[in-house]
Formats: C-alpha cells, sequence, structure tokens
C-alpha cells in the first residue's frame, strides 16, 4: 500500500508550514477547534500524526458533508492504533498521491474503500511506536503491548506515552504488512461514538467554505446565462461599477463577474449589470416538450439493458396484463451551504479553499484554468453545508480561479441560492412505461420497461448505466424481463443526485411491482418474498422489515402501509411507510426502514444517515421538481422549490442486520424507498396510484 | 455610508457601511463572525437567524440601519462555552450532520425556551418549521429541544 511510505521529513514540514499560515490567517482546519501540534515531525504515515505532546491527530483524506466521514475513518485508523479516543484531533490533508488517485466523496464509498486501508495505515503506526518502545528498553518488540496511547513493557510493566515515542517512530520503516486486531477486540468499531464534529457545529467556529478569510480578499459574483449553454455576446458594466463596493467587473468563460470588497455589493453590481446573452438552441427546451419527446420514444425498441427469458413472446400470450406510465421531473440538489470557492491566483501559484466533494478534480480544474504545473496547486478542504452529489462537479472552483486570476486578488467567489437552483447539474427528468403480465397463479411471470431520460456519465451501445440503474439489476426472480432504453438528450446539465438512477427507478420498479401484486389480489410482502426466494440478503431486510412495521396487522380507515426494496451502493434497504390522506391532505406518520450495510462502524452515524436519506427523498416525492421553459429553470428559491421541514418529518425507525459482510455504504441506501414506500401506502390507505412525482393534491382527491 | 452603532454579543459595535446592506453581510463579510450562515437571502430557510432584541429575526433581510441601538446576539454570542442549555442538548443527541444550518436551528430555539419554557411538539413544530435543514436531522433536532428545555429547568441556563 503506498500510503504506507514513510513521508520525508521536509514534504511534511511543507505539509505544516501550510497548516501554520492557516493559523495566521484566521481559520483552521482541525475539527476540534485546534490546529494539532504539526510543529515537530513526527508524522508516522500519510494519515497518523503524533505530537510530543500526546495528541494524535489523524488526516481525513475525504471530505465531510454530514455524511459522518471524519468521525468513521477517524474510528477506522484509531482502532488499530491504539489511540487514546479523546485524544484524537482531525485534519483535511491536501490532494496527493498518497491518498489514491481520485480524493473525493461520492457514491458512498468512504467507508467502504477505506476500511482495510486505514486500519492498516493505523496498525503500521501502532507497529512503528511499538519497535521504537522495544529499541529504548533493548527488548523484543514481541515483549511490548500498544495500550491507551502508549507502549506498555510486559514483563515490567513499564510505560512509554505515543508522545515521547514519536520522534524515534517516526524515523523506523514502516512495517508492510502490519498485523490487524481480532474484530473481537475492537474497541471503536461497531460502537455509537459521538461524532467529532459536533461541538464546532453548535458555536459558529466550525469552517465551511463559504466562512474561509484572507488578507486582501475581494468577492465576488457571476452573472450567468439563463438559459443552458448560452454565451455572452455583450456587456456593458456602467451600473454596475457605480455600485458602493464595486471593484471590477470581468468577463470568464461562464459569464461575468462583479468583483465587490463585500458579497452584498457584488449582488447589487449584478442586478444592474447589463448583459446580452447568445441563448443557443436550449432556448427552445421546455419540459412540456421533453415529455412528449419521452412519449414518443416510447413507440419504439431502446437499446437493451437486461434481458431474462422472452418477454416479448411471453407478453403477447399473456391472458392478464397490466401496464402502466411513470415519469419524475428535474431535481435540484440544494444544499444548505450555497455553492462558493475561494481561490488565490498569482503568476506562480494557485490556492483554493474549498467545500468539495472532489477534491482531486478540484486540483485539475485549477491546473486546467491557470496552466500552473500541478506541484504549484494546493486544494485546502473545508466542511461542505451539504452536497448530495451537486459538489462532484468543479465548476464553481473553475469559476472562482478565473475570478481570481482576471482580478489579480484572493476571491471569495459565491452562489446566491437563485444561482444554486437555475444553474445545477440535475437529477434527470425520466419516463418509463411498464407492461407486464402474470402467470395462471396470480404471480409477476413477466416485467417489461421502457425507460427515455437525459444520459450522463457516458452512453455505451446506446447505454447509459446510470439511468437504468434500479431497473437493469432487479433481483426478482421474474421469468422474463426486458428493460431498453432511449437516450434523449435535453441540454439541461445532469449529474449524479443522491443514489443517481435508483432515486427514479427504484420509484418506478417498486411502484409497478405493487401494482402487478394488487393485480394478482397478492400481498405486497408475499409477493416480494416469493420472487426473491435466491437473494437472502434482500429477503433478510424485507423480513426484518415486514416484522417491525407490523405488516398485516389492521389499520384505521384512511391509514395504510407501503412496502419498497433497493439494493444499491453494496447496501440491501427495506422500508415500510405507513401514511394516512384525510381530506385530500397526506401525511407520512412513520417510516420503519430494515439495512444490511455489512460491517458497521458507526451505528448512531448509520441511523443519521438513514433518516437523512428518507428525508431528502419524502422532499423530492411530496414537493420536488424543477421545470424548464424557453431553456429556463422556472424555480428560483426555496418558495418555488421547497423541501421538508420539521412537521413533516415522520417518526423514522432504523434497524440494522447484523452483519460480517464487507461494508456497504450509506449515505445514499434510502433515498430510493421511500417514495415507492409513501405511494404504494397511499394505494393501500385509498386505492389512488401514484405514478408521477412530486405527489399532486389532485392525485389524492 | 452612515455609522451604525449597535450592540452585538454584549460589546458596542459601531459599523460604517450602505444603511441598506443586510446585518447578514455585515456580520460575515465587514465583522467576520462567519458563524451567521447565508441560505436563501429572501428569509425562507433561516440558516442566518439572530436575535434582535432577543426576537428571532433573519439577518439576510434586517438592513443594518434598522439595529442601530439595537442589541444583537448571533450564535457566537449565545454562551462563551457552549454551555447554553441549547448547544448543551445538541451536543448531546448528537443532532449536526453537515451542520449548516445548525447556527440557524439553534438560534431559533433558544428564542422557542425563552418565551415557551416547555414546548410541546406543535409549539417546536410552529417555531422551527422555517428552519430548514436538507440532511433531515428533524428527529434529533425536536428530541434536542425537549432535551434543552429539561436542562434549563434544572438550572443548566447561564
Amino acid at each position: 500500500m503506498s500510503a504506507l511510505q514513510n513521508v520525508s521529513r521536509r514534504g511534511f514540514l511543507r505539509a505544516g508550514a501550510a497548516a501554520a499560515s492557516g493559523l495566521m490567517i484566521g481559520f483552521n482546519l482541525g475539527t476540534s477547534g485546534a490546529i494539532a501540534a504539526t510543529a515537530s515531525p513526527s508524522k508516522l504515515n500519510a494519515f497518523v500524526h503524533v505530537g510530543t505532546d500526546d495528541l494524535v491527530t489523524l488526516f481525513i483524506h475525504k471530505a465531510e458533508m454530514g455524511q459522518g466521514t471524519v468521525t468513521s475513518l477517524s474510528m477506522l485508523l484509531a482502532e488499530d492504533l491504539e489511540c487514546d479516543w479523546k485524544n484524537v484531533r482531525t485534519e483535511f490533508p491536501g490532494v496527493s498521491r498518497e491518498y489514491g488517485g481520485m480524493q473525493g466523496v461520492f457514491g458512498s464509498a468512504s467507508v467502504r474503500t477505506s476500511f482495510d486501508s486505514l486500519r492498516k495505515a493505523g496498525a503500521a503506526a501502532r507497529e512503528m511506536l511499538v519497535q521504537a518502545a522495544a529499541q529504548q528498553w533493548g527488548v523484543d518488540p514481541a515483549k511490548c503491548r500498544a495500550q491507551n496511547n502508549a507502549v506498555v513493557n510486559t514483563a515490567t510493566n513499564a510505560r512509554l506515552s505515543y508522545g515521547s515515542l514519536a520522534d524515534a517512530a517516526s524515523k523506523l520503516a514502516p512495517p508492510a504488512n502490519p498485523a490487524l486486531k481480532d474484530p473481537a477486540q475492537f474497541r471503536l468499531i461497531g460502537k455509537p461514538l459521538k461524532r467529532l464534529d459536533t461541538p464546532p457545529k453548535v458555536d459558529g467556529s466550525a469552517q465551511f467554505g463559504i466562512d474561509v478569510r484572507l488578507p486582501g480578499m475581494l468577492y465576488a459574483v457571476v452573472a450567468r446565462c439563463p438559459v443552458f449553454g448560452g454565451k455572452v455576446k455583450s456587456f456593458n458594466a456602467a451600473k454596475a461599477k457605480a455600485v458602493a463596493g464595486v471593484k471590477q467587473v470581468v468577463q470568464i468563460s461562464n459569464g461575468v463577474a462583479v468583483v465587490a470588497d463585500n458579497t452584498w455589493s457584488a449582488m447589487q453590481g449584478r442586478r444592474v449589470l447589463e448583459i446580452q446573452w447568445d441563448e443557443g438552441p436550449v432556448a427552445a427546451m421546455s419540459t412540456p416538450l421533453l415529455t412528449r419527446t419521452f412519449i414518443e420514444k416510447m413507440a419504439q425498441p431502446g437499446a437493451v439493458a437486461r434481458k431474462e427469458g422472452d418477454a416479448e413472446t411471453a407478453l403477447a400470450g399473456a391472458s392478464k396484463k397490466i401496464e402502466a406510465s411513470y415519469q419524475v421531473p428535474f431535481l435540484a440538489h440544494a444544499p444548505m451551504e450555497p455553492l462558493n470557492c475561494t481561490a488565490d491566483v498569482t503568476p506562480d501559484r494557485c490556492t483554493v479553499w474549498a467545500s468539495t466533494q472532489g477534491q482531486s478534480a478540484a486540483k485539475d480544474i485549477a491546473v486546467r484554468v491557470t496552466g500552473l504545473k500541478p506541484e504549484a496547486v494546493e486544494v485546502h478542504t473545508l466542511y461542505m453545508g451539504g452536497g448530495f452529489g451537486r459538489r462532484a462537479a468543479a465548476d464553481y472552483i473553475g469559476e472562482a480561479v478565473e475570478v481570481s486570476k482576471a482580478a489579480g486578488a484572493p476571491v471569495k467567489l459565491t452562489w446566491s441560492r437563485e444561482d444554486d437552483l437555475q444553474q445545477d447539474f440535475y437529477r434527470p427528468a425520466s419516463y418509463t412505461r411498464f407492461a407486464g403480465a402474470l402467470d395462471a397463479e396470480g404471480w409477476p411471470a413477466v416485467l417489461t420497461g421502457r425507460v427515455a431520460c437525459p444520459p450522463f456519465g457516458g452512453v455505451r451501445n446506446g447505454l447509459s448505466r446510470v439511468s437504468v440503474e434500479g431497473l437493469a439489476d432487479l433481483q426478482y426472480a421474474i421469468p422474463h424481463m426486458l428493460v431498453d432504453y432511449h437516450a434523449v438528450e435535453a441540454g439541461i446539465p445532469v449529474s449524479y443526485w443522491r443514489s443517481v438512477g435508483y432515486s427514479q427507478n427504484t420509484f418506478f420498479a417498486e411502484s409497478f411491482l405493487d401494482e402487478m401484486a394488487a393485480a394478482g389480489k397478492k400481498d405486497p410482502v408475499e409477493v416480494r418474498r416469493r420472487l426473491l426466494a435466491k437473494s437472502p440478503r434482500l429477503l433478510g431486510v424485507l423480513e426484518l422489515v415486514a416484522a417491525k412495521s407490523d405488516w398485516g396487522k389492521p389499520l384505521p380507515s384512511g391509514r395504510g402501509r407501503g412496502v419498497s426494496l433497493v439494493n444499491n451502493i453494496g447496501s440491501f434497504t427495506a422500508q415500510v411507510a405507513e401514511v394516512s390522506v384525510t381530506g385530500g391532505k397526506l401525511r407520512v406518520h412513520r417510516v420503519v426502514c430494515a439495512v444490511d450495510c455489512g460491517r458497521v462502524v458507526n451505528p448512531a452515524v448509520l441511523e443519521q444517515q438513514i433518516q437523512s436519506g428518507i428525508a431528502f427523498g419524502l422532499a423530492a416525492a411530496l414537493k420536488g421538481g424543477i421545470t424548464i421553459d424557453h431553456g429556463r429553470v422556472q424555480q428560483s428559491n426555496f418558495h418555488q422549490y421547497d423541501v421538508l421541514r420539521i412537521d413533516e418529518m415522520p417518526v423514522v425507525e432504523v434497524h440494522i442486520v447484523p452483519s460480517q459482510n464487507a461494508s456497504g455504504g450509506i449515505g445514499e441506501a434510502s433515498t430510493p424507498g421511500i417514495a415507492p414506500a409513501v405511494c404504494n401506502a397511499i394505494f393501500a390507505a385509498t386505492g389512488k396510484r401514484i405514478r408521477q412525482l412530486p405527489i399532486r393534491p389532485e392525485d389524492l382527491a | 455610508m452612515a455609522a451604525v452603532r449597535f450592540t452585538l454579543n454584549g460589546k458596542p459595535q459601531t459599523v460604517d457601511v450602505a444603511p441598506a446592506m443586510p446585518l447578514l453581510w455585515v456580520l460575515r463579510d465587514t465583522l467576520g463572525l462567519t458563524g451567521t450562515k447565508f441560505g436563501c437571502g429572501m428569509s425562507l430557510c433561516g440558516a442566518c437567524t439572530v436575535h434582535l432584541n432577543g426576537q428571532p429575526v433573519r439577518a439576510c433581510v434586517t438592513p443594518i440601519s434598522s439595529v442601530a441601538a439595537k442589541t444583537v446576539t448571533t450564535i457566537e454570542g449565545l454562551s462563551p462555552d457552549r454551555g447554553n442549555p441549547v448547544q448543551m442538548a445538541w451536543i448531546q443527541e448528537d443532532v449536526p450532520q453537515c451542520g449548516y444550518c445548525q447556527s440557524g436551528q439553534i438560534m431559533t430555539a433558544a428564542a422557542l425556551l425563552a418565551k415557551t419554557a416547555n414546548p410541546t411538539d406543535a409549539d417546536i413544530d410552529e417555531a422551527m418549521r422555517n428552519n430548514i435543514c436538507r440532511c433531515g436531522a428533524y428527529q434529533s433536532i425536536r428530541r434536542a429541544v425537549h432535551l434543552a428545555a429539561e436542562l434549563r429547568g434544572k438550572g443548566g441556563a447561564k
């Protein structure tokens, strides 16, 4: 593992100097409100620094957007390091090959991809500390044991603190294959430890990207073409420059930036900036036009994404057929912290401070924009006020770098909420037409689904994986299945949105399966149980959720339960929602969620993420919708793009399947299943089938 | 430009900025108090909630001129040591996820408890429903408000 190379003293001192300069300008990267004592060169590897003051600093190479990565990854490092959890500090390091080729947080992958490597890094540091103690005592390392931030001589009970050993240990060669603890001895992994980032998040001291302040810094906003893909034809900056506080107006590749001595003045300047746009071809796009295009595509076969048996023949000969079409709109991410980035570009250096899900991508775009060598570009990671996939894109980082370069000063670029909602990379709008059939006993025998939506992430042989995931990989043992796909380019930017293709396709698939169950007069859980006989982990969460949700117990009139299942990001999740519809008003009362995500690092963080994913998916199901007219987004702020509020949050109960399987992801596990669970519950309560999101009052009346 | 004098977190403060400049940007950009967050700019999300003469207000739509001679408390001024019962409860319940909205949530909750010592769930809904949390930490927020009420009742208030 390359991460276990001992870093050079010079390399470390350079990193230490960067941290020190951070301190001088009044921010710190530490989550605990203080820079660790990085002046001593006792960095044992890329992930572990032990100070002579006994403080242990763990370098978190990922980023924190609320998903608990700082805490979970620290637990993985600290477990085998045998350090004192109370002495742990964390820092976000820069972008470095030591941390693998691609630093970033997406795909709910941090724990999944770090479980073994971080334990190994902690274990290697521990063995170096043990070896240093053994040398000092002149004994066999086997006679020494690491325990609670110290090494103990098992023969004499003498004790040397980690702090006293750190300098000697840092000069030793790291072991190639350090011994890992027996999981039965875990004292951290699997425990519901408190989050390390909570204290600074209750007193305003946590440093988000938007909180960075540099000496001489200017503040910028950018005017971008309201039509996607449009360009600046010409602009007149006179009125903007007349606004008090406005310093400069500069054109960048994506629009025109107003640079001022505070954010508000920059926004005032942008209001009166006169720009002529070349709107380009997307100006003709609208949501009704896109929907018509989707529907036209339904008449023709698409690229085949999944084929089992002979669905077309089986469907033609079936006596009991069910057909239905489903659709969902574009969705914005709307993280609470609007996008922002601070950049300081000089002729020979570029420094970026950003709340980003893609640290490597941030560095790459800064290198591209400045033309500097990678070693002249530095990226500082700060807390993200939410990401949900939006901060995996580096567009806003490139903008800040361009503006700083053009302005010749450090610049903090801030997006307004309007910018955020109108210049997103959206969850694609999507349309699916299903046709299914039942066998003589009323069990699902044929399932066909034809999908049309804008693709992203590459189209190969007519297929976009992210457009059909959740349908193409269904585990139900239905003898005849066919899923095909039409890529419909709309000119609207689309990308990753928490749980990606599952966010719409699980709604489609789990709702239509319920339609087939109803057509065959079967219980929705019973149908799934039968079709999952060979999928033990999905069956496991289904049985658990059915038991915990009182499935089958009678409910008062107007109430109903609905079930859904999903297997994404290496995890298996089942949900049962309990809803009521009274006088046309929907209320989601309770959601029971069973999850099997393999080994669990922190069950408290897991529970938070399940609740969070449900709130995110429920907001979209009840309210979310971005619509396009003349190539422009019609929603501008939270009054038109509403999200879930405290009085709409159901009680969420989380049940974990104990497992020693490899860890799956958790941040996106519960988002896909909430919409179908709620809509299936609405059907159970009212007999009304919801086939379009967001749920409209007229669908319930 | 005109000098505006007010009390900020217990200390006299003077700023010389445009009278229409919102308190939010005076706090964040002029004074460097970044605990109060920008979320929407239209009083729609609650991330910028501060106390003005003890009442919760949205700093993003509060012109600095309207603050003259008044008292402003931000998250930084709520307690010197995270010792306000709301902060203590937030820590005990491990409420924050991304944490960005939490300054506003905490300021709104503190104002609620100052008025209603033992809020019901309905009181919490009414007071907190305009504070958006995209992480959906609402269950923890509700538990923490109840716990803060309890801590306050036991004399945890400072």
